[in-house]
């Protein structure tokens, strides 16, 4: 068991050393010379000597990759162009509302679409299960802005219930945070609970359909703990797994919506960032978002040996 | 052989089902699934329901446990009275009180019928969660009691084990653990033994009998096998297309049956006596095996695991036109073998001799051309054709494959098709629309269509009927006869070697303790593992076929 976790976490390593060598050609392999981009069409000679020695582009490129490795494993990012503040302290500012939202998000989506999906299965084929399918489409079809935009239309301009938008931290006070959070995370749940339902639709039916299912209620258990102690735990492998596959659709989704919501986070951090060809800044968010992607993974392999005895490698 | 003759005149009915009617709701134009079954039983008292796939067995027993598939199956008239109280009536949570307290149930899949990924221990105590209120370390103590009452070994390490880490005989002990622990009036088992070994099937036998003596536990035996009939069986009743054909004490319907059908499921039974010898062949051997081995686990640098040797110095060869059977239990590498000499898996080391050419150790590209003499029939005809594909698309794969024309493979095909008995139109249909025994028919036709020397049958009959079992079995011989063909026959069943083999070898953890003639095998058994093997398959001191004792010669 033990040597199983250390064997993936070893695992994680080559796949970072990869997703770094990527981040670093980034920018050296665009097309052009990269301090001339960075500099854009105004810059003096003189500034593209500085930004080329600041970034080391004069050495060759496998000191340049040393170098970089060297600092990125001291937890230096480089300094923004734009802003000139450290990367680290940039997404370091940016990071929490993000995550904040995020882990909402995740919290609130399986707790609505796991049991959306439990009794989709126990009651297959009624008026039940066809509307978790049919929310299910229209949560998958749906753009994540147009939920965001209908959800401020109906809660806060008709109804006013809930700022438009804007962001408080937990710590003003947990409710401003809520009112804020909620919309938010309902809109980015939306695709989340749809992919989430239907999984677990789809692999409930199948685990119902198994011999011990029969065994438990031959036992006379009750029909709740048929579903929830019997079936589930069989059937959470595949939903765990698209949990974590939805994490990288996760991180799409709080681009567009922390852009909706007007939210202070790294989303908007990276469209930003895009936007002004920030490079240190989009290898910083590349470097974090695939890191995290690659953890939530690792969390997910791990849990199967939870869920399953069986699987022991 | 010794019936049970106990009477049952005195003991109070447990179960009393009248004129039970299953239909299939919302298919008024259906027949129904059970017509009017009537069946009682006493106290204490062993009815074994025999009849064929499809007859109403099952569903019967899941009326009586309410445990019919809803919407799909519906009991619309009759009465199931236990004690006296009709459970059709009850509710779903009176129901839910039932089972486990007064009906428990046993199925033929131990090793799907446990949940995984809860520990045996539990899944036994979660019965007397659902139905009593002990104390924890009361709970503890009557799960342990009844796990040593059913003769498992190490309770308190089993008591934490998965079911992944049991063998399928003690994952069965774990079940009737589980149905017994709160002394049920009724016990019903559902093919409890099929999907077990023969010494553990004897062994499963004698312990429901021994906790039905000590309990007086009624049961409801489900089987198609007439051998476990004979054992265990006070009354004995008889389904065919959800109707109870007949019903009679175990002697009388052994020895004088009354119906048709039942006088032709008994004669359907093969019997343990072997078939007269063939005359010995002539010409040399079409296959041959020489110091065949299979060692799985063996490589890896950190893999400290003891080697598993599935077949060690396996030898033999059949010659053209002769049957040859590999007898033995799972595990003893009998499928190993098989699958080493159809190269699904490579042999670690020895030989494999196609007529005159060694393929043992011939690369995949190089097997190819040696691929047609050699084909093979697997278990279950339900999953080892393509559902997607038509009948016709899988007969002409493989002629396809070695370069014959489409249009001449397909002439072929149909002539294949009669040749096992389906019509020809049958190539355009698809697997569904076929039995058991017709799509093992295919299955066959599949392998001949490459003209082999040889043909592998890997329990190939296991899954069937005994009576298609007869009808495929005699297509064998049949084809045999025709075309000349090897056939090596590996079953787990001595019945079914008993009337197809020239030869049987035996084999027991990877090796071959014994190879001799089938008669000499059957008779005259020299290993003691062989003994065992006889010694434990049901009935066989009756000879069904002719209803009487087997006439020793």
């Amino acid at each position: 068991m033990l040597g199983y976790i250390i064997r993936r976490i070893l695992a994680v390593i080559p796949v970072m050393v990869i997703v770094a060598v990527f981040v670093f050609l980034l920018l050296r392999l665009t097309p052009g010379d990269p301090a001339a981009i960075i500099a854009g069409d105004m810059a003096t000679p003189a500034q593209l000597e500085r930004i080329r020695t600041s970034l080391g582009l004069s050495d060759p490129l496998h000191v340049q990759f040393v170098t970089w490795v060297g600092l990125l494993l001291k937890g230096e990012l480089g300094t923004s162009l734009i802003s000139n503040t450290p990367v680290t302290q940039m997404i370091g500012q940016r990071i929490w509302p993000t995550f904040n939202i995020a882990v909402m998000t995740i919290i609130l989506s399986v707790v609505i679409a796991v049991p959306m999906g439990v009794i989709a299965a126990w009651r297959h084929r009624t008026w039940v299960d066809y509307a978790v399918m049919a929310f299910s489409v229209l949560g998958f079809s749906i753009p994540v802005f147009v939920i965001g935009y209908l959800f401020i239309q109906v809660f806060s301009i008709e109804l006013r219930w809930l700022p438009v938008q804007g962001y408080a931290a937990p710590t003003d006070g947990f409710g401003k945070f809520l009112a804020r959070a909620i919309l938010p995370c309902l809109t980015l749940a939306t695709i989340y609970v749809a992919l989430i339902a239907r999984m677990t639709r789809a692999s409930m039916l199948e685990v119902l359909g198994e011999d011990y299912i029969r065994t438990a209620r031959a036992k006379g258990v009750k029909e709740t703990v048929v579903l929830f102690r019997h079936a589930l735990r069989n059937a959470a492998v595949p939903i765990m797994t698209i949990i974590g596959t939805g994490f990288a659709l996760l991180i799409g989704g709080v681009v567009v919506t922390e852009s909706v919501f007007n939210i202070p986070g790294v989303g908007r951090l990276t469209v930003d960032a895009i936007l002004a060809r920030d490079y240190p800044v989009i290898q910083g968010m590349i470097l974090l978002t695939s890191g995290l992607y690659v953890f939530i993974n690792l969390v997910i392999d791990l849990s199967y040996t939870f869920f399953d005895p069986r699987i022991r490698y | 052989m010794q019936f049970k003759t106990r009477t049952f005149d005195a003991a109070p009915t447990v179960l009393d089902i009248k004129n039970l009617t299953v239909e299939l709701p919302g298919n008024k134009t259906a027949a129904p699934v059970l017509d009017a079954v009537s069946l009682r039983i006493r106290q204490g008292e062993t009815v074994c329901l025999v009849g064929e796939s499809g007859s109403g067995k099952s569903v019967t027993s899941l009326s009586v446990m309410g445990l019919l598939p809803k919407g799909a199956l519906a009991a619309t008239g009759g009465r199931i009275e236990l004690e006296g109280k009709n459970l059709l009536e009850l509710g779903p949570q009176a129901m839910r009180d039932m089972r486990a307290q007064k009906i428990s149930m046993i199925f033929q899949e131990p090793m799907t019928a446990l949940n995984p990924v809860m520990r045996v221990g539990d899944q036994i105590e979660e019965v007397l969660d659902t139905h009593t209120r002990l104390a924890a370390r009361e709970k503890r103590a009557r799960v342990l009691d009844i796990m040593n009452q059913v003769h498992l070994p190490d309770v308190e390490r089993i008591h934490r084990s998965y079911p992944h880490q049991l063998s399928g005989g003690q994952r069965q002990r774990i079940m009737i653990a589980m149905a017994l622990i709160l002394e049920p009036l009724l016990l019903i088992a559902d093919e409890p033994t099929t999907a077990l070994d023969v010494t553990t099937q004897k062994q499963i036998l004698s312990l429901i009998a021994e906790l039905q003596e000590k309990h007086g536990t009624a049961v409801l035996f489900i089987t198609h096998d007439m051998g476990v009939v004979a054992e265990i069986a006070d009354t004995v009743h008889v389904m065919k297309l959800g109707q109870i054909v007949e019903q009679a004490p175990v002697e009388e319907l052994l020895r004088r049956p009354r119906q048709d059908y039942t006088k032709q499921l008994l004669q359907s039974v093969p019997s343990l006596t072997p078939r007269a010898p063939r005359p010995q062949p002539q010409g040399e051997a079409v296959l041959s095996v020489n110091g065949l081995q299979k060692i799985y686990g063996a490589h890896g640098v950190f893999v400290r695991r003891e080697p598993t040797r599935a077949a060690s110095d396996v030898n033999f060869s059949i010659p053209r036109g002769r049957t040859l059977g590999i007898v033995g239990e799972s595990g003893s590498g009998k499928s190993t073998v098989a699958r080493c000499i159809m190269r699904l898996i490579d042999p670690t080391e020895g030989e494999i001799r196609v007529g005159d050419r060694e393929i043992a150790t011939l690369s995949r590209r190089a097997l190819r051309p040696y691929r047609k003499h050699i084909q093979i029939v697997f278990q279950d005809p339900f999953r080892s054709l393509n559902p997607r594909w038509t009948i016709g698309q899988s007969l002409i794969e493989g002629p396809l494959n070695i370069g014959t024309d489409k249009k001449a493979a397909l002439k072929r095909a149909a002539e294949l098709l009669t040749l096992v008995g389906l019509p020809d139109d049958a190539v355009n249909r698809y697997p569904h629309q076929f039995s058991g025994g017709q799509r093992q028919r295919v299955a066959i036709a599949r392998a001949i269509a490459m003209e082999p020397d040889v043909l592998v049958a890997d329990e190939a009959v296991s899954a069937l009927d005994v009576s298609v079992q007869a009808q495929v079995l005699q297509l064998l011989d049949e084809l045999q006869q025709k075309l000349g063909i090897a056939i090596l026959f590996i079953t787990h069943d001595l019945r079914v070697a008993a009337q197809i083999c020239d030869e049987v070898v035996v084999m027991q953890h990877g090796h071959i303790v014994e190879h001799d003639t089938a008669a000499n095998v059957l008779a005259n058994p020299q290993h003691t593992y062989t003994r065992a093997l006889i010694e434990a398959a049901p009935g066989r001191a009756w000879d069904f076929a002719n209803f009487r004792e087997l006439q020793t010669a």
